[in-house]
């Protein structure tokens, strides 16, 4: 046991503020077939912080976020989560401790309506017999607790919860599954191109929704192909190419050009790997 | 927070827009107003003879046996299945019941009960091709339809079990048949029996979590999966449930027709997912309800009987009932378009 706990002081390392990282994973492998998508890619997140994740197409980020989501299992590596190590089998579990994450595809099912959606696989039952025998859901609850969420997000405009999700823009619809997310995600929310499907005003609002959960607290992870998104509200930028983490930098410290000269292998990753958490 | 550092999504709802948020959030208005418009047009042509009670209460004892098929096919339709061998089953379950209650001796309660366990099974048998080999529902169940065709010709012997003999040593097997009197209406128990079957559906469906999984997954599995719904375990107790249902179908099919014949059936997959299909459910999943379902039977129903009391040819009650499918599928297609 003490060689472990020894493992595990070598492999967090604290930021300058002396804070563990919340999550953090260690040589992440992922092999489909031939294709390698993850070959020993790294990663630390640290509380309260917005972590924007880059890389080009085939750098291994969707595959790491899976791994970090529970939604693929990782050939081998290590994930840590508030010191202690963890394995998730499916995205269930990783949700049960904290980490939610938003999809690329919502996850959202379009006919249902928005407060189906918000507790789709988490469904609140009624107290006593109807609840334990007839298995009624709770809606009054559910009602009551999705507006609060939303309104918490300024998502207030969003008048009829009842609403069905595909009657939504494309940034309501991204505002509904954030607002899921803050809703049970305690640590951890993984945003995986929030913004990709989205006009300017309307990225701009998730933007600032990003911001809010911040606020709130909750430490973000970004992954985006929009430069100018992420260098604006991340604090550090974990830079991915070929499978695994080749830097890691602060957005006030490098140019947009340089990041992608460095994401692309044009230019060699900085020395200083301590750079960007300090 | 003051206002200002909120984010906002404003929404941009002219009449065109409400009226299709409308039509999202009630898909079973269309059916209805068809229905009604064709029960007003009806009443015109026909007279007064078709509002009369006797009449009414004949058209409901003419859908319910496809209704209580359709019941079924809805819950398969909702996952964006499909279930050809509903009718199958259904005649399967009555020679189960009739066979063991009359040639193996059972005592007929158990006869019954396990009539509708065989339902059961065949839904099963489905419901484990479907999830476990992964086959399309469509081969699966066309498949199955064939089979269980077969084992209904070797059981039965292609033999009609008689009336008078059910009557003598199964009574219970013709329950289903008894007709209430209520004034001038005439409700059988079968009837009685698909609309309480009918209610606890819709119960299931909008009062619980499993009916919330049941349209999630035939909505977009994928989006049902990562929210942690086990999408195999739904489907397979979808076609389970659906088979029981088809078993007690044939139930209903004894007390109807009086005996049990190997020939019942024959239209009745098709007729179940019509009225599925009329009664507004997308065949692509994950929209629709069970008092669709009512009404589209209601609206094949209705339409049969109009058209009959107004003397047309039985040709024209087909070509009017195909014209209501494409044009509900039309519906469907547009609504979901218009949606994207």
């Amino acid at each position: 046991m003490a060689a472990e706990d020894l493992e595990l002081s070598a492999a967090l390392i604290p930021d300058a503020a002396g804070h563990q990282p919340v999550l953090a994973a260690r040589d992440l492998r992922k092999a489909y077939g031939r294709v390698v998508a993850m070959d020993g890619a790294d990663f630390d997140l640290y509380p309260g912080e917005i972590l924007g994740v880059i890389g080009d197409n085939g750098a291994g980020k969707s595959s790491m976020i899976a791994a970090l989501a529970g939604a693929v299992r990782p050939d081998s590596g290590e994930i840590w989560l508030a010191g202690e190590q963890v394995r998730f089998a499916n995205p269930m579990e990783a949700r049960a401790k904290g980490i939610e994450t938003v999809f690329q595809t919502l996850a959202m099912a379009p006919a249902l309506t928005i407060v189906d959606n918000l507790f789709l696989g988490r469904e609140y039952r009624k107290p006593g017999f109807r609840g334990r025998w007839l298995r009624a859901l709770d809606r009054g609850r559910m009602r009551a607790e999705a507006r609060k969420h939303l309104s918490e997000l300024g998502l207030a405009t969003i008048q009829n919860i009842d609403q069905v999700v595909e009657t939504l823009s494309g940034g309501q619809r991204q505002g509904v599954a954030v607002a899921r997310a803050c809703a049970f995600g305690s640590r951890v929310i993984i945003l995986d191109e929030p913004t990709a499907a989205l006009g300017v005003k309307e990225s701009r609002k998730v933007l600032d929704l990003i911001l809010d959960v911040r606020r709130r607290g909750i430490s973000v992870v970004l992954i985006s192909h929009n430069m100018p998104h992420v260098f604006e509200i991340a604090d550090r930028v974990h830079i991915h190419r070929l499978g695994r983490r080749i830097a890691q930098v602060r957005p006030d410290q490098i140019s947009m050009s340089d990041a992608v000269a460095i994401m692309t292998g044009a230019m060699p990753p900085p020395t200083d790997d301590d750079q960007g958490r300090t | 927070m003051s206002s200002d550092d909120t984010p906002h999504f404003s929404e941009h709802a002219g009449p065109g827009r409400r009226v299709i948020n409308f039509l999202h959030g009630n898909p079973t208005i269309i059916p209805f107003l068809v229905l009604v418009i064709g029960l007003a047009i009806f009443s015109l042509i026909v007279g007064k003879r078709f509002f009369h009670p006797f009449n009414l209460s004949l058209v409901l004892q003419q859908v319910t046996v496809i209704g209580m098929l359709a019941l079924a096919q809805t819950l398969i339709i909702l996952t964006a299945g499909i279930d050809l061998s509903v009718g199958a089953i259904m005649v399967l379950s009555s020679v189960a019941m009739g066979q063991m209650a009359l040639t193996l001796g059972l005592p007929p309660e158990i006869a019954l009960l396990a009539g509708i366990a065989v339902g059961a099974a065949c839904g099963a048998l489905n419901g484990l091709l479907i999830t476990w080999l992964r086959l399309p529902p469509f081969i699966v169940t066309l498949g199955t339809w064939s089979i269980f065709n077969a084992f209904v010709q070797f059981w039965s012997g292609g033999q009609t079990i008689r009336q008078q003999e059910i009557a003598a040593d199964a009574a219970i097997l013709q329950w289903t048949g008894t007709a209430l009197q209520l004034g001038a209406w005439r409700l059988t128990l079968g009837s009685v029996l698909m609309l309480g079957l009918a209610g606890l559906l819709w119960y299931m469906l909008n009062r619980t979590a499993y009916g919330r999984h049941i349209y999630a997954v035939g909505n977009d599995p994928e989006a049902a999966r990562l929210s942690g719904i086990s999408t195999r375990r739904v489907l397979f107790s979808v076609y389970l449930i659906a088979g029981a249902i088809c078993g007690l179908a044939g139930w209903v099919l004894i007390g109807r027709i009086g005996a049990v014949s190997p020939l019942g059936g024959g239209s009745a997959n098709l007729d179940s997912i019509t009225a599925v299909v009329i009664g507004g459910t997308s065949l692509f999943g994950g929209r629709g309800s069970i008092l669709g379902t009512l009404i589209g039977a209601l609206i094949v129903g209705f339409f049969r009987n109009g058209l009959a009391l107004a003397g047309l040819d039985v040709l024209w009650q087909e070509f009017a009932i195909g014209c209501l499918i494409i044009m509900a599928v039309g519906f469907d297609q547009w609504l979901r378009r218009i949606s994207n």
